[in-house]
């Protein structure tokens, strides 16, 4: 099981509406670049506990899952 | 051309909501309760794993704790759920604009129109499952029929998580050997009777003769009839039409036991205003009042009244309300809970006109009321209220306008 953690992004609203998330920041301060968006959709963690808009991120050659559920974002964590 | 009708119900709603924010619940068992000290102490709903200790839907939960010691019971969430249920009906929506809700987890859906841009019934069935258990994490089963009345006894016969089709050719196999009190509307009482007619499944309903079944059950009995023989034709209301809204009512179990009849008013004149504010709100005003009372012993009776003219005034229904009441309650037991409804409704632009002093008295008063409705609007619900709320405040602290959002809204 993994832990649901709230991240702070940043993010391009573009003019059409779209939201593509740029980059993140953990826990730690640590900002981490988003390399690649590879899928969008909606979807439920059930590693974290959640569900809403799942952006299929890749960040430092791994894939990670980036939720946006209700204007917050998050991450399942280790 | 044969309908193709859907009844898509959500497994376990309340629970499976609570135990995807709760990953670490999710191998426990769970149960959503009311809130024991308001006396709502009931289970709402429970996961599978509270299920195999035989906890059902609607007992105490003291009687629960006792069938399972370990029982984790959650306090409801209803935003939570309601956010859950529009984001359900959401996918519907991608199938078909006919979608009817009948409370938060279930819903009819007709999708006549779309079978030939999205495959037969059972296949778009198996995609909205999958749809759901992938975006929601729910599970639901849903089932296929070509009337509502079928798909939703098909929606009940394999759970979780399954499609059951029924068609016009397996419908005897099917449905008519399900015992009869799985059928829509064949309430307690229902059953009962028919139970003393020798009437145990389905199919011995549709093969009883029709007139049989009006001179024991009235109206219900043909109903009943057409039901089981598949013979229903109502139809699955648009998802964008307003829905047709045919009686506006409200109930509360007090938090403690009414005794007299100075907590009854206290309790009616909370739920008139409330019943009333939302006639307004709807525009409408009604002509019948009709009281619940349901005593200590879990006893219940309804009993309505006519209304010289129609009203949206809550003083108007709370008068009716409690002459109801004084004229058929004897006061053998305290009250557990009580219900105010209008029913026969009218649509306010609709009422005839008069000179009558009654009638420009109603008017002011219709004033008045929709001053307080704006008030409590800007200022909150308990910025103004009658001085009679202030007798007891434990009684009238309740806004059951805006504190309960759930109305399944009646089949007939």
């Amino acid at each position: 099981m993994s832990r649901k953690v709230f991240v702070s992004v940043f993010a391009n609203f573009d003019t059409e509406g779209r939201i593509t998330p740029l980059s993140f920041k953990w826990e730690d301060d640590r900002i981490f670049e988003i390399d690649k968006i590879t899928n969008v959709c909606k979807a439920a963690s059930l590693k974290a506990g959640g569900a809403g808009i799942r952006y299929t991120c890749m960040v430092c050659g791994k894939q990670i899952y980036l939720f946006l559920e209700d204007n917050k974002w998050f991450v399942e964590g280790k | 051309m044969e309908r193709v009708i859907l009844h898509s119900d959500l497994n376990n709603f309340y629970a499976s909501v609570e135990c995807l924010y709760k990953p670490e619940l999710r191998d426990r068992p769970v149960a959503v309760g009311g809130d024991v000290e308001a006396r709502h102490g009931i289970i709402l709903a429970k996961n599978y794993h509270a299920k195999k200790y035989g906890i059902i839907t609607g007992e105490a939960l003291w009687q629960a704790r006792q069938k399972c010691k370990d029982l984790i019971v959650l306090p409801p969430d209803y935003k939570k759920y309601l956010k859950f249920s529009k984001l359900a009906r959401d996918i519907y929506a991608d199938y078909t604009d006919r979608v009817e809700s009948f409370g938060l987890d279930e819903n009819w859906l007709d999708i006549t129109g779309s079978v030939h841009l999205f495959g037969d019934g059972k296949k778009v069935a198996d995609e909205i499952r999958e749809r759901i258990k992938f975006e929601l994490s729910i599970t639901a089963s849903v089932g296929v029929s070509f009337n509502k009345i079928f798909a939703k006894l098909g929606s009940d016969i394999k759970k979780p998580d399954a499609t059951t089709v029924i068609t016009r050719e397996n419908f005897k196999e099917v449905v008519w050997n399900l015992p009869v009190n799985e059928l829509l509307y064949v309430g307690r009482s229902t059953h009962k009777k028919l139970r003393g007619y020798g009437i145990k499944t389905i199919g011995d309903l549709a093969n009883t003769p029709v007139k049989y079944l009006e001179y024991w059950l009235g109206k219900w009995g043909y109903m009943l009839w057409t039901f089981a023989n598949g013979y229903d034709t109502s139809p699955v209301s648009n998802i964008a039409a307003k829905s047709f809204i045919k009686s506006i009512g409200n109930s509360t179990t007090a938090p403690r036991d009414l005794v007299s009849n100075d907590d009854v008013k206290i309790t009616v004149y909370v739920l008139s205003e409330s019943v009333a504010a939302r006639l307004r709100l709807n525009g409408f005003k009604c002509n019948t009042v009709q009281i619940y009372v349901r005593d200590n012993g879990l006893e219940s009776f309804e009993r309505q009244g006519e209304l010289e003219m129609p009203t949206s005034n809550s003083d108007v229904i709370a008068k009716k309300a409690l002459d109801l009441f004084e004229k058929n309650y004897n006061w053998d037991k305290p009250i557990r809970s009580m219900g105010v409804r209008a029913c026969n409704l009218v649509l306010t632009g609709d009422t005839q006109m008069s000179f009558l002093p009654e009638y420009i008295k109603e008017q002011k008063e219709d004033a008045l009321e929709r001053a307080v409705d704006d008030i409590r609007r800007r200022f909150g619900h308990y910025s103004i209220g009658r001085g009679l709320m202030l007798c007891d405040s434990r009684l009238s602290n309740l806004n059951p306008k805006d504190d309960h959002v759930i109305f399944p809204i009646s089949y007939l």
